[in-house]
């Protein structure tokens, strides 16, 4: 039997990001300047988007997909690359683990990502999905000298194994059913031989449906997300909060939409409470937060579940909403943990919600931004994020389910609270103690860029938009 | 019927001695029942003609990492360890859920209709032998996969030596 080289151009992207991930690992020995590390991890991803232009195809046998639809997830984790590089290089150094390593682990996880987007085989997303979440796991316990890092990598450690557990035992069933793990063939599979309706396929949805749950944080699998996002490195935290997510979203959208497109009835059913009891979760318990860290965490237990909307609608238009919906969570949430990570200085944690009264009056600059990301996240127009929830929202009545909508809405205005209390403590209340800011050209380049892209896709969302859903043609 | 008697044999002890690994107080003993249990995976394995399977399983499992949780287990204060509890109060709760699982799933695997069965039949795998079957398979159809696992290990690896091995700076 002669082998047949398979086509390498679709995973030529994935290629040189693993070279070049790998040439930071060797070149963190001589470089002894880390920021120089982070300089060129940014570098390696703008030239892995450069790449990916080119790399539309399939290959090794359909395991490897590189549509529009992955593409854009692609960029989605690019963008989060370089944002969470751009807030990292100061505040790694204050917390004294600037290693090379680190942003090897960002580009590995990154890479892991990647492989979830384009998977087509259940393989595939099982080991990217492996790839992704072990580098996330050492990247979450990086200071290993603070205890609550510990804890969050074990937690995230241990949770996660038993998420991959679920997410097996459900690929092993549907092998078990169909004699494929290929997404297309398991799809013609079931069509063509009747098992919708049979419960070891209803098993398997359930199955996979807590292990995508888990990696997006969805309640009630989200018991991982608050502890973790508090004891994780906050450069860390963001990135887990973009990245992982909108992976978690990609492989939910290709898996449920492509392998399990013919019963849609009934993973319906299965996703309908879990996005109303994500929304709800999320918005409620952040109400009594005192930790900025945690609170984001429910905030992003929250918006997990709205975006579940625009899956759960199955719509092209459902899927375009939720990867508009990522895009723009991207650019707010790195915005606001952009602010966040200022406020760590030289002995000084600045978490705590407290720690922004009156800093308007200190510092207006950072609290005019920390204002436009909060309105981002509680959806108020002219911001992306009233764009992101609007198009979820519109799909999912479009779809027919306007009751779930309604309780989206419900939930949304609960969590205009929370989001809101923060900026009127930096603007109506006296501040306690001079906070000093810890700022960097990187890290005001990193909000010049979100706050840019909060406001301008805000205002203009249909260039991004007419993009997505020019990206799932021929999904 | 007996080879039903064997895989029932199997299951019902790789069951039971992993009850008593997660409910040993010392750890010590959990690690031999453990090896006990890996011993009988091997056993599975060979029952389903996946010989290579059970060789590998014994010699990286049952020897490599058995004896890396050994001397795990040497650093760990087994005095103190016997002292704590083995599970967290709210236990009865996992068991209830876990127990409920279990039911909803024997109600569904009634109803399980396999799929169609590979190219592998035992016959071809007899006449190619397992292991050049095996070697074939990963380096062709499933090459790409392969690959991912190197980088994950390589990941494992990284991590390991960061979490464990870097110098803290004061």
């Amino acid at each position: 039997m002669q082998p047949v080289m398979p086509d390498l151009g679709p995973v030529f992207p994935e290629t040189v990001l693993t070279v070049l991930a790998l040439v930071l690992l060797l070149a963190d020995l001589v470089i002894k300047r880390k920021e120089t590390i982070g300089l060129l991890s940014i570098i390696s991803v703008t030239a892995v988007a450069y790449l990916l232009a080119g790399s539309l195809g399939t290959t090794f046998g359909g395991m490897f997909i590189s549509d529009g639809y992955s593409i854009f997830f692609k960029l989605i984790f690019i963008l989060n690359v370089i944002l969470t590089v751009l807030i990292s290089v100061k505040y790694i150094q204050i917390e004294k683990i600037d290693y090379g390593e680190y942003y090897s682990l960002i580009l590995f996880a990154t890479l892991g990502m990647m492989l979830m987007a384009s998977a087509g085989d259940l393989i595939i997303l099982y080991l990217g999905l492996e790839l992704m979440a072990l580098s996330t796991y050492v990247l979450a316990g990086f200071m290993r000298r603070d205890v609550k890092s510990n804890e969050a990598a074990m937690k995230y450690f241990l949770l996660g194994a038993f998420a991959s557990a679920f997410l097996l035992y459900g690929t092993s069933l549907i092998y078990g059913l169909t004699g494929t793990t290929d997404l297309k063939a398991i799809s013609s599979y079931i069509a063509g031989h009747g098992l919708a309706g049979n419960p070891v396929l209803m098993l398997s949805l359930i199955m996979f449906a807590v292990a995508f749950s888990f990696k997006i944080a969805a309640a009630p699998f989200h018991m991982w997300a608050p502890d973790v996002y508090e004891g994780a490195p906050t450069s860390i935290t963001a990135f887990m909060s973009v990245g992982p997510k909108a992976a978690g979203f990609a492989v939910l959208g290709r898996v449920f939409l492509t392998a399990f497109g013919s019963v849609r009835t009934e993973w319906v059913l299965i996703l309908i409470p879990v996005a109303i009891l994500t929304m709800g979760v999320g918005n409620i318990v952040a109400l009594s937060q005192t930790n900025i860290k945690r609170m984001l965490a429910y905030s992003s237990i929250a918006h997990a579940g709205y975006a579940l909307l625009g899956i759960i609608s199955g719509t092209a238009d459902g899927l375009s909403s939720v990867m508009l919906y990522m895009f723009a969570y991207a650019f707010m949430n790195m915005g606001a943990f952009a602010v966040i990570i200022m406020l760590r200085s030289e002995g000084f944690r600045g978490d705590n919600i407290n720690d922004y009264e009156g800093l308007a009056k200190t510092h207006p600059v950072p609290a005019v931004l920390m204002t436009i990301f909060m309105f981002s996240l509680t959806g108020i127009p002219t911001t992306v994020g009233f764009m992101g929830k609007f198009y979820v929202f519109m799909s999912a009545v479009e779809a027919g389910y306007m009751w779930v909508v309604i309780i989206a809405v419900i939930f949304s205005a609960i969590s205009a609270y929370f989001y809101l209390r923060i900026i009127m403590y930096m603007w109506m209340r006296e501040p306690k103690e001079a906070v000093e800011l810890t700022t960097s050209p990187a890290i005001g380049l990193a909000l010049l860029i979100t706050a840019t892209a909060v406001i301008g896709f805000g205002i203009l969302p249909s260039s991004i938009l007419t993009f997505a859903r020019l990206a799932i043609t021929g999904f | 019927m007996i080879s039903q008697l064997f895989f029932g044999y199997f299951a019902a002890v790789i069951i039971i001695l992993s009850l008593l690994v997660v409910t040993r107080k010392n750890p010590v003993h959990s690690v031999m029942w453990m090896l006990l249990m890996f011993f009988h995976i091997a056993g599975m394995y060979l029952f389903l003609n996946a010989e290579f399977i059970a060789a590998i399983q014994v010699i990286v499992y049952a020897g490599a990492i058995l004896v890396l949780f050994l001397f795990v287990v040497l650093l760990l204060n087994l005095r103190e360890e016997l002292q704590t509890n083995r599970f967290i109060g709210s236990w009865p709760a996992g068991l209830v859920i876990a127990a409920s699982l279990l039911l909803s799933m024997i109600a569904a695997l009634r109803s399980f209709v396999p799929g169609p069965s590979g190219p592998y039949t035992i016959a071809l795998i007899e006449k190619e032998t397992h292991t050049r079957v095996l070697g074939q398979v990963l380096y062709t159809e499933y090459l790409f996969p392969f690959e991912i696992a190197s980088l994950i290990l390589l990941v494992a690896i990284i991590g390991a030596i960061v979490l464990a091995k870097k110098k803290v700076r004061s």
